[in-house]
């Protein structure tokens, strides 16, 4: 399948579809692809009521003429202003080459796990993964649920899971209650966002809240039956089916450094208007900076229209922009994580879990790609994505470099991807491709 | 179950799901695991969001397919091992 965009979004999350929204009422030919079935990201996935902003920016991009490629991840750059894509759904194998003038990097963020003992055992899972799948259909009415790790995540999950019927046992946030309080003070110059919090709270309110407190340990015998949770000296065993665990989130920058985007404190240095160190390409949401929801709509309307080349109408964004931005610092100060945190896993504690390498095995490199050539740590399907950010806290490593392809992709694919047609003149794809996204 | 109940198979065995469930929850639902790992251990999805692996499963013949991003149809053919 070959396509051709004036603007292509990369991420159907909000800031990628505010990016197509915006780009497209200019006129301008806009594709909007994303691994997922349905449009939303992480944040706006269905299997609840969404939030009304959710609910008409999808409205807003159903009635817009965006080119829709749902179910399809990039897996390659072979030549500027093409990136190679394949497909995710089941039915088929098969590979795109998207052009475009202009590209929108809007791949949000993912969780940020630590390992500890036994948290390989089915039914421990990130907060936002217990989260994702109860969306997707798993059934959690009646179990029990420790939620545990960091950030605002962990209250949102623990409300939701209580409002489908799960009995939250506990939540245990890591960072100490005097952070939370500041953190809680700062917000009060948001009151949209107290709200969230405290309406958070009372639906989970049958939970216990622990601050200071962390997962050192999930036990079971193939299933998970009970965590070990630990807060100062004490040490205590709580009985459930599953745990929610992660701790906060980590851009999702595979795509931005495979583009050469520059990259700075771990995130893709952007300017006013979104645009990355490399021309043409833009950046929105979460890989410039972890800063929500609200975030994310405004730095993608800038991105999208910008591309469209209607910077003069994003002024007003802009400035509502560096209003948030100040969010962005005040999360990560207050979900900072606690360097006892790094001495959890036990020497025989997986971490990698891809290619089953033990903590043990790591101490003795001092880089990514020194522990990936000696033990794979790394080298398996995720690529790092789940290890990298471990090792990062765990042993200051940075990430070893990206190559194509970035996600596993067939070998057909991959050939496909080896002679794109560089020289392919927009004439050569008709306007009939606008149509029937149900084909793809 | 709702009429509309999608049913599929997981592992031989049949499983009837809600429009709109993952072939992950599906398997779950099946009581099996998605894989097992390198070194032997079951495992289960973890991110939930096509970024772990956990969930790879064979789908339609299909293998490794991250099963936390398809959706259920009815007659799909699913295998973990």
């Amino acid at each position: 399948m070959k396509e051709r965009f004036d603007i292509l979004v990369i991420g159907a999350g909000p800031a990628g579809i505010a990016a197509a929204v915006r780009a497209a009422e200019s006129g301008a030919r806009v594709g909007l692809l994303d691994d997922n079935p349905a449009p939303g990201g992480q944040i706006w996935r269905k299997g609840a009521a969404l939030p009304a902003s959710a609910r008409s920016w999808i409205a807003k991009l159903d009635a817009s003429p965006v080119v829709r490629l749902h179910g399809w991840h990039v897996f390659g750059h072979p030549c500027s202003g093409v990136l190679m894509a394949e497909s995710t759904a089941a039915a088929e194998r098969e590979a795109a080459e998207l052009h475009y003038d202009k590209l929108v990097l809007a791949t949000g963020a993912r969780e940020r796990f630590l390992p500890f003992p036994g948290w390989t055992l089915p039914n421990v899972m990130g907060a936002g993964g217990l989260d994702a799948m109860v969306r997707g259909g798993l059934p959690i009415g009646g179990k029990r649920v420790v939620v545990a790790g960091t950030g605002p995540l962990l209250l949102a999950v623990a409300a939701h899971l209580a409002h489908r019927g799960a009995e939250v046992v506990a939540i245990c946030e890591q960072a100490p209650v005097g952070r939370l309080a500041a953190f809680s003070l700062r917000l009060l110059a948001q009151p949209g966002k107290v709200m969230q919090g405290i309406q958070y709270r009372w639906a989970a309110r049958a939970a216990h809240f622990h601050t200071g407190c962390w997962p050192v340990a999930a036990n079971g015998r193939g299933n998970l039956e009970s965590v070990t949770l630990q807060r100062g000296n004490e040490r205590w065993d709580v009985a459930c089916d599953y745990l929610a665990c992660g701790y906060h989130l980590v851009p999702n920058l595979e795509l931005p450094v495979l583009l050469g985007c520059r990259i700075q404190s771990g995130f893709v240095t952007v300017d006013k208007w979104q645009q990355t160190s490399i021309p043409g390409v833009l950046c929105a949401g979460e890989p410039t900076g972890i800063g929500g929801v609200e975030l994310a709509l405004l730095e993608g309307q800038i991105a999208g229209l910008a591309a469209a080349g209607r910077a003069d109408a994003a002024v007003g964004l802009v400035q509502k922009r560096s209003r948030s931005q100040s969010f962005v610092h005040a999360l990560e100060k207050a979900f900072e994580l606690d360097p006892r945190l790094r001495a959890i896993p036990s020497a025989n504690t997986v971490v990698c879990r891809c290619e089953d390498v033990p903590f043990h095995a790591l101490g003795a490199y001092g880089s990514s790609r020194d522990a990936k050539l000696h033990t794979r740590c790394g080298m398996g399907p995720c690529q790092g994505r789940i290890c990298g950010a471990a090792t990062a806290f765990l042993f200051g490593w940075g990430g070893d470099s990206v190559r194509p392809p970035i996600l596993t992709a067939s070998f057909s694919s991959l050939a496909a991807a080896s002679a794109p047609a560089a020289s392919l003149a927009s004439n050569n794809i008709s306007n009939q491709n606008r149509k029937d996204t149900d084909t793809l | 179950m709702p009429d509309s109940s999608i049913s599929l198979l997981v592992n031989g065995a049949s499983v009837s799901v809600s429009p709109g469930t993952t072939v992950a929850a599906a398997i779950l639902i099946s009581g099996s695991s998605t894989r097992v790992s390198v070194t032997g251990e079951p495992r289960a999805p973890l991110c939930g969001m096509g970024i772990c692996f956990e969930c790879r499963a064979t789908i339609n013949g299909f293998a490794r397919r991250r099963s936390c991003q398809v959706l259920c149809e009815p007659g799909m053919d699913v295998r973990t091992p």
